[in-house]
């Protein structure tokens, strides 16, 4: 792995970045979709006969944004630079704490069939017995007896962008401790929390049978997550996939991060390029001053309280010229893996770390249209 | 849509009544009512079994239709009663009375009990166990004879060894009165017959449970059968019995705590596990357990005393066989790579959706409860009369991704109104394929076949709901601009063709944009596999607009923007594939296989006013109408000659509605259509009939033609010296004249030119006939 700590030695010029602007914006050969805008409705002239045919039912709606979506007509995306948010402030600061520092598996989830809040004990009864049967294949176990393995189902009250937005809940595996001591707390095998920021414009094409918690983070052995997965599927009928970040994302992520005004850095702006070359892959890790990333970003950015494609693009370019003028490496040419700042750090397999509680909901907030986008 | 649709399930019902009224007679019948058996999705796989036996057995004899069979074996029943009116004198017939004459006084001799004297009794008793024995093993006891010997076997009156031999030949030539089975087990109660004759009741009781006739009297045993459970040596073949009698209402919380001890007791049993697996399907909120994948068989039937002989008795009295029942559970499926998480396939497997609904519900208001009991779980249905019956109190599967695989339950989602159903299904099957989609993984292609089954499936249940799929829609958009266009290509293809009508031009960017370069790019087999699926394309859309368009509001919602409207997009696609087709057949050197594929196309567009009652008339593109019109070529010749012919139909038939109804019309052909289409058709008459090719809108270069020698080109061109017809032409003159050596197709003319033309006709060119006799008044009388 070649470290690279960059002191900004020399000023940033952010117009030699401006000249390979056109390059285009995501690797070459990288499979996944090009993101679009939520934001932008595409206007149509032949909106009567849309009408008759289409937008009459919710999936006939979801085809229309799929159509939006895969449409080469793109405008510049743009998306608000992460806010403290307003709900946050009712979050339990115990469980808001529980979510902050640990790795989280990211899965996108359509839809629930037919879930309700009022029965989460009795989901818990279930699901309890069904782990305890899936742990012990073959033996049948009582819906409501005692097991060494216990689930919880608690609702994460104020996770949530909009009031409109589904209850955030979260999933526990606690194995009891044999002593019988009081004090002596349940040990949490596994842990996997619902949510949904901000995602009306996905709630509108389901009807009100389903509820929409399109993002899925799990933390624990993945054995666990498939015993989860599959009573979810089965008894709500929806899917979960794994939700990958590809390089065209994590920039943004990165300069979403870098734009949040922290009142002290808690780690390093960290960079992961890797160049695929075998036998083993070479990892090129860049590590900057937070400060320094922020300065870079304040001096290219223009429109205040929102991040433009632009202004990502150009954010991105001016760290790779800088990287080549020094070592004469073009990072772009390789792909773009980890991306960690203070706020989060992000990695392209689907794997994410928050770290600051102030931007919790932004955060989740962007992951939540990228599962919507998968799950669309 | 709705006549479609109704025309559709006319035909599946006729379909199923053909079926239902071919092989499932009396005793399929009766394994359906037997209830419990069915239930399970893998239990199901007994009705899977069914058939393939039977007909295994039906190939091992005379080829039987199960009809006639089944008269044989109900004629075979009627001897037995009226024995003495129809003596034969075959000697087989004879063997087999005597036979029964012991067998009736073997009857008779059990019937008063044993005498006292020791001697004779001994002696007795062999010869009529005998008499017995050699009917039963042959032909089977009649129901009268297994009631008697049932009760002696189990009364104790004789030792051990003559109930186990008793016990053993109790093979039912017909059925098991229930009766019979019901005095038997109060003998169970007395305790008069040994532990192992008990077993040996139950295990009988297990293989001949199909054969009594009805069993209302036995359920009402279950709790007695389930208290035995407790003896641990008849434990396992009570379970069984219990698998198979277990229904619904038998399913009580106490009763699955005692299981759930015995469990605890003897350890993990896989009669134990049966029996708790089917009370967690009726009750999933009581009890929860996790099946081992690879167990699938939890009772063993090979090692019993009777399957061999009840197959010989069937065989013997022929009809067709049921065969030895496999019971299974857990979903039937092959070795599949376990990757998904605890799935077995990509499609669910189909269960009944009890887990969701139950959960919470602890007040139950009155109408839940009456329709709870109505209800009918979809493992139940059997058969499309039963859907018909059962569609207001249908339980439906917990996921909805397992209907694919279930014809019954697609016609139910194509009628139903219900939106989450549909929703449900769209995000499954969209995530499925996103999922599962080859070209998205990167150096995966392991899973490339189950992948194409997953196609093929869809595919199958989109052609048999006559309507695509809007998830398949959306990932054809997704990923069609990463397709290679090789891998999966025929499913890829056939997926396109049923792409739900919309507006061509939002789709043209999402999809036929892709298509072009790669169809531009590919082989001749590739350009007429795409032709093919724009074909069948077009015609699923004509066929949705004709059917759906007419029952719109026409008051409400006028003609001219939403039928304008969706014509136009129809009009669109006829010239997206004109302009492939044109350039296509340049690339591929006007090659007569591509052609055909692209008239085969415009057979299509030709009728679209007559065959779809759609106000449009689009004539194919120059350069495919005079290639195909120049073409060497006879069939695509005639194929032409026959397009043209139906497109004079349509305009004429248009052109009749116009005037009939005098109003403003729908649409008006242009006068450019006419024009081009009057032009097409001058042409056509003076290349085949007038000798005058191309008289206004060609000119050749004089040199061009003196290099090609051909200083007469204004009258090379007709019926004989057309280059495909020439060789027609030739040996119509050889077969005037076998004898002539050199022939002149100039003579053909006059009177001759008439005879050539039957000779044409009569050579099947069909479409020439057709164009010729619509198109040229003809100054001969026809004979």
């Amino acid at each position: 792995m070649l470290c690279v700590a960059s002191g900004l030695a020399r000023p940033w010029r952010t117009e030699d970045a401006q000249a390979r602007l056109s390059a285009g914006t995501g690797p070459p050969g990288t499979m996944e979709p090009c993101d679009s805008p939520e934001s932008t409705p595409r206007q149509n002239a032949s909106s009567n006969l849309k009408d008759y045919f289409l937008a009459s039912t919710p999936w006939q709606k979801r085809l229309e944004s799929v159509r939006k979506q895969t449409s080469l007509v793109q405008t510049t995306p743009r998306r608000k630079v992460p806010e403290c948010s307003q709900l946050q402030e009712t979050i339990d600061p115990h469980k808001l704490a529980f979510l902050l520092h640990k790795q989280w598996t990211l899965y996108s989830l359509t839809p629930l069939y037919k879930f309700s809040y009022t029965n989460l004990k009795e989901y818990s009864r279930l699901l309890s017995a069904f782990v305890a049967a899936e742990k012990q294949k073959g033996l049948a176990v009582e819906v409501g007896e005692d097991f060494n393995i216990k689930v919880i189902f608690s609702t994460l009250l104020g996770i949530k962008g909009t009031p409109r937005d589904s209850e955030a809940f979260l999933v526990q595996i606690l194995s009891k401790s044999q002593l019988p001591s009081k004090n002596r707390e349940d040990k949490v095998l596994w842990t996997g929390w619902f949510c949904c920021i901000f995602g009306d414009s996905f709630l509108e094409t389901v009807s009100e049978d389903f509820t929409c918690l399109p993002l899925f983070l799990a933390n624990g052995s993945e054995s666990n997550t498939a015993i989860i997965g599959t009573w979810f599927q089965k008894t709500f009928d929806c899917y979960f996939s794994r939700l990958a970040i590809n390089a065209f994302n994590l920039s943004w992520m990165a300069a979403m991060w870098t734009a949040c005004k922290m009142d002290h850095y808690m780690a390093t702006t960290e960079f992961l390029w890797s160049v695929p070359c075998s036998p083993q892959s070479l990892d090129i890790c860049y590590a900057i001053h937070p400060e320094d990333a922020k300065a870079l970003w304040d001096s290219v950015h223009k429109t205040p309280g929102e991040v433009t494609q632009e202004e990502v693009d150009l954010f991105m370019d001016c760290l790779c010229s800088h990287f080549h003028r020094h070592f004469k490496i073009h990072l772009s040419a390789t792909r773009l893996v980890r991306v960690s700042t203070s706020v989060a750090s992000a990695h392209t397999d689907g794997k994410i770390k928050i770290l600051c509680h102030k931007y919790l909901i932004g955060v989740l907030a962007y992951l939540t249209e990228l599962a919507v986008f998968q799950i669309e | 849509m709705k006549q479609w649709r109704a025309l559709l399930w006319s035909a599946a019902s006729a379909e199923a009544h053909a079926r239902g009224g071919g092989c499932d007679f009396e005793f399929g019948r009766r394994l359906l009512e037997s209830g419990p058996r069915k239930l399970c999705g893998g239990r199901g796989c007994q009705s899977l079994v069914l058939p393939q036996k039977r007909t295994d057995y039906t190939t091992l004899q005379v080829s039987n239709s199960c009809q006639t069979s089944f008269t044989v074996w109900k004629v075979k029943e009627i001897p037995r009663n009226s024995r003495f009116i129809m003596k034969t004198s075959n000697p087989v017939d004879d063997a087999n009375d005597q036979a029964e004459d012991a067998l009736q006084r073997a009857m008779g001799y059990f019937e008063k009990g044993p005498k006292k004297s020791s001697q004779s009794k001994d002696e007795n008793l062999e010869t009529h166990l005998k008499a017995v024995e050699n009917v039963a093993w042959k032909n089977g006891l009649p129901p009268e004879a297994i009631d008697v010997l049932l009760n002696i076997a189990l009364s104790g009156t004789f030792g051990n060894a003559v109930n186990t031999r008793l016990l053993k030949c109790m093979i039912p030539a017909t059925l098991i009165a229930e009766d019979s089975v019901v005095k038997a087990v109060s003998w169970l109660c007395v305790g008069k017959c040994s532990g192992s004759i008990k077993v040996l009741f139950y295990r009988w009781l297990v293989t001949m449970l199909d054969f009594i006739d009805h069993k209302e009297q036995i359920n009402l045993l279950y709790g007695f059968f389930f208290a035995s459970l407790q003896d641990d040596v008849l434990c396992p073949y009570v379970c069984h019995l219990l698998y198979l009698l277990t229904k619904k209402d038998n399913v009580k919380p106490f009763r699955v705590r005692k299981l759930l001890d015995l469990q605890a007791k003897m350890g993990m049993q896989p009669h134990l596990q049966a029996l708790l697996s089917l009370y967690k399907f009726f009750t999933p909120t009581l009890i929860s357990v996790s099946l081992p994948v690879r167990k699938k068989i939890y009772f063993k039937t090979s090692e019993n005393p009777w399957t061999s002989a009840l197959i010989a008795v069937r065989q013997r009295n022929q009809r067709p066989s049921v065969g030895p029942l496999k019971l299974t559970l857990g979903p039937d499926n092959g070795p599949n790579v376990k990757r998904k998480w605890n799935s077995h396939s990509l499609i669910p497997v189909l269960n009944s959706g009890t887990y969701a609904r139950e959960c919470g519900k602890r007040v139950m208001s009155l109408s839940d409860y009456l329709n709870r009991n109505r209800s009918l779980p979809v493992e139940q249905l059997q058969s499309f009369p039963q859907l018909l019956q059962n569609i207001h109190c249908l339980e439906l599967p917990a996921q909805m991704g397992s209907v694919l695989n279930h014809p019954l339950l697609l016609h139910y989602i194509n009628c139903v109104r219900d939106e989450s159903i549909l929703l449900r299904l769209y995000h499954w099957l969209s995530q499925t394929l996103q999922e599962e989609c080859l070209w998205y993984k990167k150096n995966n292609y392991e899973q490339g076949e189950e992948f194409m089954n997953l196609l093929d499936t869809v595919i199958r249940a989109q052609c048999f709901l006559q309507e695509g799929f809007y998830s398949c829609e959306a990932f054809l958009y997704k990923s069609f601009p990463l397709w290679d266009g090789i891998c999966c290509r025929s499913q890829f293809l056939q997926l396109m063709s049923w792409i739900p009508f919309s507006s061509f031009s939002e789709i043209k960017p999402l999809l036929f944009d892709h298509l072009a370069p790669l169809f531009f790019t590919s082989t001749v087999y590739f350009k007429c596999s795409v032709l093919q699926s724009l074909k069948e394309l077009l015609q699923n859309w004509l066929l949705w607009l004709s059917v759906d368009v007419p029952q719109s509001p026409m008051t409400c919602s006028p003609l001219d923007t939403t039928l304008g409207a969706s014509i136009i997009s129809v009009s669109k696609l006829i010239e997206y594939v004109g302009w492939l087709s044109t350039i296509a057949l340049r690339l591929e050197n006007n090659s007569a296989f591509l052609l055909h594929f692209i008239l085969d196309f415009y057979e299509k567009v030709c009728d679209i006013y007559i065959n779809y009652n759609l106000p449009l008339v689009m004539l194919l593109p120059p350069g495919i109408f005079y290639s195909a019109l120049l073409s060497l070529d006879t069939s695509i010749l005639n194929q032409l000659c026959y397009i043209m012919h139906r497109y004079r139909d349509n305009m004429t038939a248009a052109k009749k509605k116009d005037m009939l109804e005098k109003t403003k019309s729908e649409f008006n052909f242009s006068s450019k259509t006419c024009e081009e289409f009057n032009n097409y058709l001058t042409v056509m008459i003076g290349c085949l009939w007038t000798s005058k090719p191309f008289k206004k809108e060609m000119y050749i270069e004089p040199h061009i033609l003196g290099k090609a020698k051909v200083t007469e080109y204004k009258s090379n061109l007709n019926l004989v010296l057309h280059p495909s017809l020439l060789n027609y032409a030739a040996s119509f003159l050889l077969q005037e004249n076998p004898e002539e050596k050199a022939v002149n197709v100039d003579t053909i003319r006059g009177q001759k030119w008439n005879k050539y033309l039957d000779y044409l006709f009569s050579e099947g060119l069909q479409g020439l006939k057709l164009f010729i006799q619509s198109s040229v008044q003809r100054f001969y009388a026809p004979q």
